[in-house]
């Protein structure tokens, strides 16, 4: 791997780091506000996250 | 993305893709539509029961409210039954009295024309004993008149004149 | 109660010795030269870069299966596992042997002959050599010059796996099945399975595809979703599969749900793919490729996240293993394994929870995706 390869991967780690901050904690929020729909939000929250996950996986197998 | 295409095994890609449909294919037949079937039976086996026992209680309360109708209807024909009854026994009583009252009135006017028969009956022989009665007396008297001649002799010549007088 | 799960045990027992090879052997090999590849050096595994090396090997399909290596008396590396057969497709036509042909030689050394066709195996990919070469030479980036790779048939350690996890599935869900014969509620092992079969079809199958459509795909999604939890857990025992961290396999699964889900496109799916409704004319002559880019992104996203997430744990977990060999020198010994322990011990429970997570994730999207192209629009 090279140096330019790292810093582009520790940038994709930055970003997705920072969107699933974003979902867990408006998920959370969410939850909080409204205890009886926790299963309908964690749901959602799963696939988003995963849906972030794919991206994030994906440029950084590009990178590879 | 280089060593993702290099890393990438076409045969196995085709085994998979071979290994997988017979896989699919087995689980479909041999295990998911047996059970999925039997689960779906189950379910509507269970929703049939729940609709059934629902259908049940309804009947149920039909019948009570049935029963409560029943119930009800007898008490009222029971009740109506006892109003006849008390009307017809009145009835009766005021009946009764009436015909009472008409044969006792019936009794009476019997009795009152009876009475005045009686009473006519009665005046008849008065008047048929006062006739006799006179008719002895007068054969008296005129028994007595005879016996003394001139004297009748006078008056029937003044009942003659009378008589002739008038006709 | 008791003797049906025995029976049931003792079929798994038969079935996995029954998947024992048949040459089962503990074979020693000291029979190439090129000590340039790292993990191809005899001795224990106990340096960084063997390490690295060891864990990139992991990773990777192979060609047999192989539990463990010691070094034995006369210090000799011993391995022990068994081989798988080969099946390849050569410029000659098919050929067909053990791996234990190539004597656990993964560095292209070892030429097999097999009528004709001289045949090495290099980095778990079987080149066969050109004409008249006798020896396998790379060029300055280490790839083979004077060979070509072969289309690789064989039954691989990840085959091998799928046919075990395939057979588990089947001989699981098959006693379930035949439970529903004899009564309503199983008992048993089967009342683990069916709530799992439940949560699948009335979770992930029934909200995702719609009332109307969802019974069709059950069974592709179920399967899928069996198959990808039950291969994350084999990956995690020490048995060493990495079956859904292969990309083949997860290409494999997403071409499934591609597949699908186009063939089961309507009318409405290709209309909002081709011609937007709604939007202005010349936004849906932009918009076309993008959605047509999209439907290809979808089940690509769906086969690096699954393969990256299981490779990325089984190497997470490799690692942290590791710690206790390579700070050995600097914690001790007891020290090193307590902190490998420890952290791989947690890893560990968050891969489990990965495992099922990611089978949940794939199965999940591939009804959401299936459930986009049979869903009916409501004309506006």
């Amino acid at each position: 791997m090279t140096v330019p390869n790292l810093v582009g991967a520790g940038l994709i780690v930055i970003g997705a780091g920072i969107g699933l901050g974003q979902i867990g904690g408006k998920a959370m929020e969410g939850i909080a506000r409204q205890p009886e729909a926790t299963g309908k939000i964690q749901t959602a929250m799963i696939i988003i996250a995963a849906l972030l996950e794919g991206l994030a996986f994906g440029a950084l197998f590009l990178g590879k | 993305m280089e060593q993702l295409i290099n890393d990438f095994s076409p045969g196995l890609f085709i085994m998979q893709s071979i290994l997988m449909l017979v896989v699919i294919f087995l689980m479909v037949k041999f295990a998911w539509k047996p059970i999925v079937s039997s689960l779906e039976e189950r379910e509507e086996g269970i929703k049939k029961a729940l609709e059934s026992a629902e259908q049940a209680k309804a009947e149920m309360q039909n019948i009570s409210s049935a029963n409560e109708q029943l119930m009800k209807e007898a008490r009222e024909e029971r009740e109506q039954l006892m109003k006849e009854a008390r009307d017809t026994k009145l009835k009766l009583i005021a009946d009764a009295e009436e015909a009472a009252q008409e044969e006792s009135a019936k009794i009476v006017a019997k009795a009152k024309v009876s009475i005045e028969l009686e009473k006519k009956e009665a005046l008849a022989q008065i008047k048929r004993e006062a006739a006799q009665l006179s008719v002895a007396l007068a054969e008296k008297i005129l028994k007595a008149e005879l016996s003394a001649p001139a004297k009748n002799a006078e008056h029937i010549d003044k009942l003659l004149k009378e008589v002739s007088l008038k006709s | 109660m008791k003797p049906r799960r025995s029976t049931l045990s003792a079929l798994y027992f038969t079935l996995l010795v029954a998947f024992l090879p048949l040459d089962l052997q503990a074979f020693s090999f000291n029979d190439f030269g090129d000590k340039s590849s790292a993990q191809q050096e005899e001795g224990a595994v106990d340096t960084q870069e063997k390490i690295s090396a060891y864990i990139e090997h992991h990773i990777k399909d192979a060609h047999d299966f192989h539990l463990f290596s010691y070094n034995d008396a006369e210090g000799q590396r011993k391995h022990v596992g068994f081989a798988l057969p080969v099946i390849v497709y050569t410029s000659q036509g098919v050929r067909a042997f053990m791996s234990s042909a190539f004597h656990h030689d993964d560095s292209g050394q070892y030429v097999v002959e097999k009528d004709g066709v001289s045949l090495v195996k290099y980095h778990e990919k079987i080149y066969e050599l050109n004409e008249k070469e006798v020896h396998l030479v790379f060029d300055a980036s280490h790839h083979p010059e004077n060979a070509h790779a072969v289309l690789d048939l064989s039954i691989t350690k990840s085959v091998f796996g799928f046919l075990l996890v395939s057979m588990l599935l089947l001989i699981g869900f098959r006693s379930l099945a035949n439970q529903y014969k004899k009564r309503s509620v199983p008992i048993g092992f089967g009342r683990v399975l069916e709530p799992l079969v439940l949560y699948v079809r009335d979770e992930i199958a029934k909200p995702n595809i719609g009332e109307k459509h969802y019974k069709r795909f059950t069974g592709f999604l179920l399967t899928v979703f069996f198959f990808i939890w039950a291969s994350n857990l084999l990956g995690l025992t020490p048995l060493g599969f990495n079956i859904t961290g292969q990309l083949a396999v997860t290409f494999t699964l997403a071409l499934f749900t591609f597949i699908i889900t186009q063939f089961s496109g309507n009318k409405d799916y290709w209309k909002h793919i081709f011609w937007m409704p709604g939007v202005p004319a010349p936004m849906k002559v932009i918009l076309a490729p993008i959605e047509l880019l999209g439907t290809i992104t979808k089940p690509f996203s769906l086969m690096i996240r699954l393969f990256a997430n299981i490779s990325a744990g089984h190497i997470v977990v490799m690692s942290l293993i590791s710690i206790a060999i390579i700070m050995k020198s600097s914690m001790g010994v007891v020290g090193a394994t307590a902190l490998s322990f420890a952290l791989s011990f947690f890893l560990t429970l968050i891969e489990l929870l990965v495992a099922f997570l990611q089978a949940y994730i794939f199965t999940m999207l591939s009804a959401l995706f299936i459930g986009m192209a049979v869903q009916e629009h409501d004309h506006h």
